[in-house]
């Protein structure tokens, strides 16, 4: 008998555990093969220290930049609030939280789920935005791949199954919760093969430019 | 035997006035039908007038790989009751378990009941079928699946009840020694209706029966051959401690504050929200309480396979392997390849270096 929740038995057992090799080692070996190729030695005498300006340009580069907030401040704040909203309903909804505690036997406090519903339902509502500027904007329509939809996809799927399956919108609730589970590993599958990396590879990016401009003493 | 008969070809009225129920009497047992069927009071009159008319319908009972826990539920259910009206009312021709009959003469009512009512009456079942071997589980010599093909063949409607007749229950579990099924699986061609639960409420199995009593059909059923009316909500919609879910109020071991406050049970694994039951509104123990209200998750015991469905204990979002060992080996097997990668991309780097030939400006020179 095939019912929702053979299926819904199939995303929580072999179907997570496929994904979570893939997104694991995937992001490994990618984290990996860029740190232990590591760059040619700097002979130089270092005017200034590493850490402290590679620390504080992980906090600048990721606070908003005046001039390119004039230049499109749609993009700019659309890619805030989606950004938090996400990061929001992944890792502050509590059953979200029990996941995490069982992979890693780490937690933290979650917050109220109706609060999380509204910041899904915020986030939803904006990344169909920055897809219809990206379709209809001339210059972000030139500049998209095939990538760029495909990331927006797997991005945007957990969100809208998430909500269908928080409000009970598709009958029976294994099948929603099952096809919850599914888009997340489509995401963690596909992840460290796309563009999604920035989300590990932008701290070594931001530390590495603030720390090089630190060691040569110049502001970054 | 003989009482029985005559009290077969009576009407349903004819006997509740033989055995001294007044017409008010009558009534009440008529809107308990109907709430217990999930039906608007608007409907009494209407169910009065078809039970009334309504002949008191020959039941088989079979029971096959089970434990006993659904006939326990239902014999369990109060008195005097809606239940116990209705079984007075309905003719259990076969029951092993609490007919009086045994051996050959038990048998022997199997048989009588079904020649004589061929066509009319109603196969309840409790427990899988195993296939893996006739054997593992029979009656009288008779094979489980023999028995229940031969007494379907000329019955009205089969019901199904408790999980494991409804989807294969405790049995089915992995690995399924005995390859047990549902009686689904084995009937295709009779009207099936699954009254899941491990056990069912009561007044579920009972609210079943009297729909057949009193409209002569089946209730309305949903994906998995459940009655609508009972099934048609989670336990979750229906939970007194949902507003605690949406506030993020959980309890997060069995005695601390949040349980003492009656919080949520959703940490400690309850898998109301993915589970189809009439618990929270019907209630067990005579509807003194249910699981949920007495401080415990809910299993999920009204859905097919809840026994392989991770531990009892864990939220319903953690996935059902051993998480924690696994992630380990991931993150080993994740270096040792990243660190074969950056192995690898090292030796490229070094290959291209060791290739690469310095031009001088005198070398530029001659060539132009
Ligand atoms: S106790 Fe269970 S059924 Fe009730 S709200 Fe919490 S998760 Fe849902
Ligand atoms: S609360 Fe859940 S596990 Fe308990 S009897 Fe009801 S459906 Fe079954």
């Amino acid at each position: 008998m095939s019912t929702s929740i053979d299926f819904l038995l199939w995303v929580r057992g072999p179907g997570f555990d496929i994904a979570l090799f893939i997104f694991v080692v995937g992001v490994l070996i990618r984290l990996l093969e860029v740190v232990i190729l590591g760059r040619k030695p700097d002979y130089s005498e270092p005017r200034g220290a590493e850490l402290g300006a590679g620390l504080l340009t992980l906090v600048t580069r990721t606070a908003p930049e005046g001039g390119s907030f004039k230049r499109s401040p749609f993009t700019v704040v659309g890619g805030y609030i989606w950004h938090i909203g996400f990061l929001v309903s992944l890792f502050l909804f509590v059953p979200h939280i029990e996941l995490i505690d069982s992979v890693l036997g780490i937690r933290w406090p979650g917050i109220a789920s109706n609060l999380v519903d509204a910041i899904s339902a915020v986030t939803i509502v904006t990344l169909v935005a920055m897809l219809f500027s990206r379709l209809t904007h001339p210059v972000k329509r030139f500049l998209s791949g095939p990538e760029d939809y495909l990331t927006w996809l797997v991005t945007f799927l957990p969100m809208l199954t998430g909500y269908l399956a928080y409000h009970r919108m598709i009958d029976p609730y294994p099948l929603v919760l099952g096809l919850h589970i599914l888009s997340v590993e489509l995401l963690m599958v596909l992840f460290p093969f796309t563009k999604l990396m920035h989300a590990f590879t932008f701290i070594i990016a931001r530390w590495y430019n603030g720390a090089m401009a630190g060691r040569r003493g110049v502001q970054s | 035997m003989a009482d029985d008969r005559k009290k077969l070809s009576m009407t349903l009225g004819e006997s509740l006035r033989q055995q001294g129920v007044s017409r008010r009497g009558f009534l009440k047992y008529c809107a308990a039908t109907a709430s217990m069927m999930a039906l608007p009071p608007t409907m009494v009159p209407a169910i009065a007038q078809a039970l009334e008319k309504a002949k008191r319908p020959s039941v088989i009972w079979l029971s096959f790989q089970e434990c006993t826990g659904c006939t326990e539920s239902l014999t369990r259910s109060h008195s005097p009751s809606v239940e116990n009206l209705i079984f007075d009312h309905i003719s259990l021709d076969y029951h092993h378990t609490l007919q009086v009959a045994s051996g050959d003469a038990a048998e022997a009512a199997r048989e009588a009941a079904m020649h004589e009512n061929e066509g009319k009456y109603i196969v309840v079942v409790d427990g899988s079928i195993p296939l893996a071997n006739p054997g593992y589980s029979a009656i009288a010599g008779i094979s489980n699946l023999q028995m229940l093909e031969e007494t379907v063949a000329g019955a009205a409607a089969v019901v199904a009840v408790g999980s494991c007749a409804a989807f294969g229950g405790l049995p089915h579990a992995n690995p399924n020694p005995t390859g047990a099924v549902s009686v689904g699986e084995i009937i295709k061609d009779k009207p099936v209706v699954n009254v899941s639960g491990c056990p069912p409420i009561p007044t579920v199995i009972t609210g079943v029966l009297a729909h057949f009593l009193t409209f002569g059909s089946l209730p309305e059923l949903d994906a998995l051959g459940r009655p609508m009316v009972f099934f048609g909500q989670s336990i979750h919609d229906r939970c007194y401690r949902r507003p605690f879910y949406d506030k993020g109020l959980f309890a997060e071991t069995f005695d601390d504050e949040g349980a003492r406050k009656g919080w949520c049970l959703f940490r400690l694994g309850c898998k109301g929200p993915m589970t189809y039951n009439a618990c929270a509104t019907a209630k067990w123990n005579q509807g003194t309480s249910w699981p949920v209200e007495s401080g415990h998750g809910c299993l999920g015991c009204s859905e097919p396979d809840f026994w392989d469905a991770g531990g009892f204990y864990n939220a319903l979002s953690i996935p059902d392997s051993d998480l924690t060992r696994k992630t380990g080996y991931v993150v080993g097997a994740g270096v040792a390849l990243g660190a074969v990668a950056g192995a690898l991309n090292r030796s490229t780097r070094a290959k291209a270096a060791a290739k690469h030939e310095t031009v001088t400006i005198e070398d530029l020179d001659k060539k132009s």
